[in-house]
Order: C-alpha cells, then structure tokens, then sequence
C-alpha cells in the first residue's frame, strides 16, 4: 500500500555517472534532454498498460469455468459454450486470444455484466465520474492538512509538537480506513445527527453535490487514508532540503526563515508531492473501495463491491484494468508535469 | 562489545520508540500463542444463547461476539492468524522484491527495464482490489491469504533493491571479484545483497504492518477467512455491525490490538532504519 519512493528516487541514485533508465541507450543521465525524456516516459507507459492487460487476460483465464463461462453466465449449456468458444476464437492458440481481447478493448469493449444486463464499459462510465469526485475531494482535503502540517513539523522538528504530531499521523496510518469512517458515523452522524450516516445517493453528479452535507463523512474519511502519508512525506522532504546549500546560501544572503521555507523549499517540496501523488492513485482508489462500501456511495468501488458478492467477473476485472489504465496515466502526466518544473529530476531514475 | 551488530544494536536500543516497539511485539506474541494455553475457551461451536454478552458477564472478561464466542480467547486465536499472515506475507513479498530487484539493478540494460516495467504495471495495478478478485475466484484461506498477499506486495522492496543494486555493482570489490571470475549468483548473493541487508531488514517489518492492515480490508470487504477462523480485522469488521446497538467491546478490542501491531512494527522498522542508517521512504 505504501509507495514512498519517490524519495528514495532522489537520493538513491544522484550521480552524474548515472544512466537515464527510461531510454536504454547507455548514455548518462546528463544527455538526456526534455524531448527525450518525454518521449521514452510515454514509451514507457504504454509498456507498462500492455503488461497490465497481459495481467488481466490472464486473470480472466483464471475464472472458474474460464472466459465462455465468465461471458455467457452459469446457465450456459455445453452447446452453447462450445459454440461462443468457437465463435469467439476461444479454440484458437493463447497469443492470438490475446490480441483478439486486446483489439476488443480498443474498441472500448469491457465485456457484459452477468448480473446487470448492461455493458461493462456503460456501468464503469456511470460510476466513474462519482469516484472520481470522492477522491479528487478527498485528496485536496487530505492536502489542504497535510501541507501546513508537515512543513510546521519540518521547521519545528524534532521538538515536543513534532513528537506529537509523527505519533498522531502514525496513529492515523495504522488505524483500518473503515474504522475511522466507523467513528465518524458514530460521532457526528448518530450522536450528534450533523451528518446523514448514507452517502448521497443520487444518479447524476448534480445530484450528488446538491447533498452535499452527506458528502462531508466520506470525503473526511477518504481523506484519512492518505493525510497522514502525505504529512510525514512533506515532513521529511522539506527537513532534506532544508540541508540543502541553496537552503545555505539564502540564509547567507540574510532571507528570512519564513521566506527560506515558503519561496524556495517548498516550491521543491511540493514538486515532489505533486509526483508522489500519481504515484498514490492506487492507494486513493482503494481508500475509495472501503470508503464507499462504508457510505453506500454509488461510485465504482462499490460497484466492484457488489460484483465481487456475485462473482460478476466481467465487472471485477474492468474495474482493475480501468483503474490501472487511470493510475498509469496518472503518474505519467504527474512524472512529466516535475520533470517540467524541475530539470533535476529528469536525470535521475530508479 | 563493539563491531557493526553491537553498534547497531546500540543505536537500536536508543532509540525509545522502537524498544517500545519490540516490547509491545513480544506482549503480543505472548498474549496470542502463549494465553490460550493459559486461559481455555471454546472457539469452534458456537453457542448462542451467550450471544453478545457485555464484559464481565457470566466470567467472559471482555463478554462474547454475536455467535456467543468469549472475545478474549478469540483476540487470541485470531491474533495468531493475524500475525502469522503478517510475519508470512512481508517475508515474501520482500523475499521476492528483494531478488528481483537485486537481479534487474545487477543485470541493468533491457533485461532490467523489462523487469522493472513489470513491476511498474504491478504498482499500477491496486493490491486490494487484485485480493478481492482472488478472493472472488477462490475462497480465502490462511496459506492463500499468505500468498496472494505476498505476491501482490513485492513491487516497493524490489525497486528498493534495484537502486542498491546498481549502487553497489559498481564497487571495487564486486568488480574485482568478477576479473578474479566470480559469477553473478555469486555477485548478488555474496556481495550486493549482504551489503543491501538494512534495506530489506527495515523493509521487511514496514511490509508485516501493511500486510496485517491489508487482511484487515480484505475482511471489511466481507472476503476474509470464513468462520470458525479469526483473525482481528474479520472480528473488527463483524463487530461493526452490532456496534451500531451499543455493542462496543466487539470492536474496540480487535482495533486497538490491530492499531498497536501496526504501529509496533513501524516503531520497529524506524528504529531499525536508524541503525542500519538507511535512508529511504518519506516517512
């Protein structure tokens, strides 16, 4: 669940003599410009959705029943699959499956609920938005804390609040998601009715804003998944950079504490939170998993939820594939929005 | 004393969070496999004519679950699922990315970018939600759990081990034992990944708290190991429901228990991070 290196990518590997890992060219990492760096950035995520359809044609072979099984439903007759087998080109040599699934996905062909008589693809474009306004609420929350949090303990550290506050966000890290959704229903939605203990459970995002005091519950707890990652990661980098000699050199100029830590570590701080955050999709969908099954929220988490009480195998691994074709993208475009700002990390990669 | 292990040791023991840290593990390990030879209960048949008993009552200290079971022997019984799935699931997860890592960073060139490009996918795709489709396709169970976990929790040691791999290639050492002919099984298990141990010694206890907090999700989400197993996030997430009537020692319990594992394990791997002086993870 936790992926904090992308600190390790700073300091793991921060020598000149250092090859460029995304083009394979042997040359240091030094000769590498932006162009390039793009370009074999984006090579690289394409490799990297191909391997992950690879994973989840794999995983559908995995079905009991296998894939005819898996489209056609449980009451299937023989006949019937041998015929969809042969149809389907299920008879054919592995390979060429795969690039018949490959050409159906291009297509933009999930495959067929078995439960829900719709189209895969209909369900997940349903659904998807909704998560996405869970997450992206919750992630801005977790940073509207986190960022002031973690740059106070950096320049406080290692004093009592510091202390205080390592041990309240490892508390928070070390507490199941869905217990602290739990508290949250108990405290403010029970006891104190202020919040609705359901998510808003309309169909359209209008909907879904319109209500949007029941949205407060899970966006809060959405946010707890990541906040505490989030505030000890910003601690951390802003103490490494505050031992930086440009940190040196401004004090020597006679800048300011206040001006040190909010016009020049912090503009790198934060550079690296944006790429981290790419790296963290995967963590945010599965926060959005627990947090809308907790809520009853409507998004995909609990679609998947629902699919995987019924065995809905075409839902489940869409679901996967979708979310991993997202965080891909996600960190590609946060990779390449640092490497933009900051020509530092553009040659170095671990 | 002195020598490495001694200073390290030192290093450890000053560290106050950490002893607390291992003091809390070994409490634990006592209270889970030494307590119910201490302190008997019946934890396969149920009996539900006890069914949520409040603590205290008829001399269940911290009363019983909805199926009557006495919730302090069933902390135990399923602190021991709990911790064995923890201990098993980090080891080989950090197992796997330790050699794969080593591997990938030593060989360098296509044959690394292909392995890591793999593991990129790997990262890409959420571990929690890969459980639940096996979950889904077969019923969970304590080896399965071990596994699937374990297998979808190698990717962060292996980039680790990557970047100490490329680091330590290049030495002297290594270099010199290659002319003298030495092979690169040899290389990697000799030299690269001895000298990268505090890597993956600290990474190993940061790899049990996830995993113990991921069998914790995968119980919230009604997949986890059918009864009569236990383990504590199946017990929290059970408790959950009759906790809305007030049936708050169902999930205090399990949660704190479950709260104290993880933290334990990260004071110990802080701890551990300082003596091996490893710098890695924002955190």
């Amino acid at each position: 669940m936790r992926l904090g290196f992308a600190q390790a990518i700073r300091k793991g590997t921060n020598h000149e003599g250092d090859l460029c890992a995304y083009c394979c060219t042997g040359r240091t990492a030094w000769g590498c410009g932006v162009a390039r760096f793009l370009f074999w950035r984006v090579v690289q995520a394409v490799v990297v959705i191909f391997v992950v359809t690879v994973v989840v044609f794999f995983l559908l072979h995995q079905i009991p029943g296998g894939p005819a099984r898996g489209i056609l439903g449980i009451q299937a007759t023989e006949d019937q699959i041998q015929a969809f087998e042969h149809e389907q080109g299920f008879d054919q040599p592995v390979p060429i499956q795969y690039l018949h699934y490959l050409g159906r996905l291009l297509q933009g062909d999930l495959g067929e609920s078995f439960q829900l008589n719709q189209s895969v693809a209909d369900l997940i474009g349903q659904r998807l938005p909704k998560t996405l306004v869970l997450t992206v609420l919750s992630t801005l929350v977790a940073l509207l804390v986190a960022i002031p949090l973690g740059v106070w303990q950096a320049v406080r550290r290692n004093r009592p609040t510091d202390y205080l506050l390592s041990a309240l966000t490892l508390l928070i890290y070390s507490t199941p998601v869905f217990l602290v959704g739990f508290v949250f229903i108990i405290v403010f939605a029970i006891n104190a009715a202020w919040f609705p203990v359901e998510a808003p459970q309309a169909d359209t995002l209008g909907g879904i804003f319109a209500d949007s005091q029941a949205l407060v519950l899970p966006v809060l707890t959405g946010a707890g998944v990541v906040l505490a990652v989030f505030s000890r990661y910003l601690r951390s980098s802003v103490v490494d950079n505050l031992d930086e000699d440009y940190v040196r050199t401004a004090r020597a100029k006679g800048a300011s504490e206040t001006r040190i830590v909010t016009r020049h570590v912090l503009k790198n701080s934060l550079t690296s939170l944006v790429a981290m955050l790419g790296y963290y999709l995967p963590v945010l969908f599965s926060g959005a998993l627990v947090t809308e099954k907790l809520f009853n929220y409507p998004g995909m988490g609990l679609l998947f939820w629902n699919a995987a009480q019924t065995s809905d195998f075409p839902i489940l691994l869409g679901v996967v594939l979708v979310i991993s074709l997202a965080t891909v993208t996600g960190s590609l475009l946060a990779d390449v929005a640092q490497a933009l700002i900051d020509p530092r990390t553009r040659r170095v990669k671990a | 004393m002195s020598g490495p292990l001694a200073r390290r040791l030192r290093v450890f023991r000053r560290n106050k969070l950490a002893v607390v840290g291992i003091t809390i593990l070994g409490l634990l390990i006592l209270f889970c496999f030494v307590g119910p030879l201490v302190y008997h209960t019946e934890q396969t048949l149920t009996s539900l004519a006890n069914s949520k008993l409040g603590p205290g009552v008829d001399g269940h200290p911290l009363g019983t679950d909805d199926l009557g079971y006495d919730l302090l022997g069933r902390l135990m019984l399923g602190g021991q699922t709990s911790l064995i799935i923890g201990l098993a699931a980090g080891l080989l997860a950090t197992l796997i990315g330790t050699l794969w890592g080593t591997v990938a960073g030593y060989a360098g060139g296509w044959v690394d970018a292909v392995m890591m490009r793999i593991v990129d996918a790997g990262i890409a795709i959420p571990a929690l939600f890969l459980l639940v489709v096996a979950a889904a396709i077969a019923t969970p169970s304590v080896p399965m759990l071990i596994l699937v976990i374990g297998f979808v929790s190698w990717l962060v040691p292996a980039r680790l081990m990557r970047a100490e791999s490329i680091a330590l290639r290049s030495r002297a050492y290594v270099e010199s034992m290659k002319v003298m002919g030495g092979g690169s099984v040899r290389a990697i298990g000799k030299h690269i990944i001895p000298n990268a141990i505090g890597t993956v010694i600290v990474n190993v206890t940061f790899q049990i708290a996830d995993a113990v907090l991921l069998v914790a999700y995968v119980s919230f989400l009604g997949l986890g190991i059918p009864p009569p197993a236990a383990n504590w996030g199946g017990m929290l997430s059970d408790g959950l429901t009759y906790a809305h009537d007030g049936a708050w020692w169902l999930i205090l319990p399990p949660g704190l228990l479950i709260v104290m594992t993880v933290c334990a394990f990260n004071f110990i791997g802080d701890g551990l991070r300082d003596a091996f002086d490893v710098r890695f993870e924002g955190r």
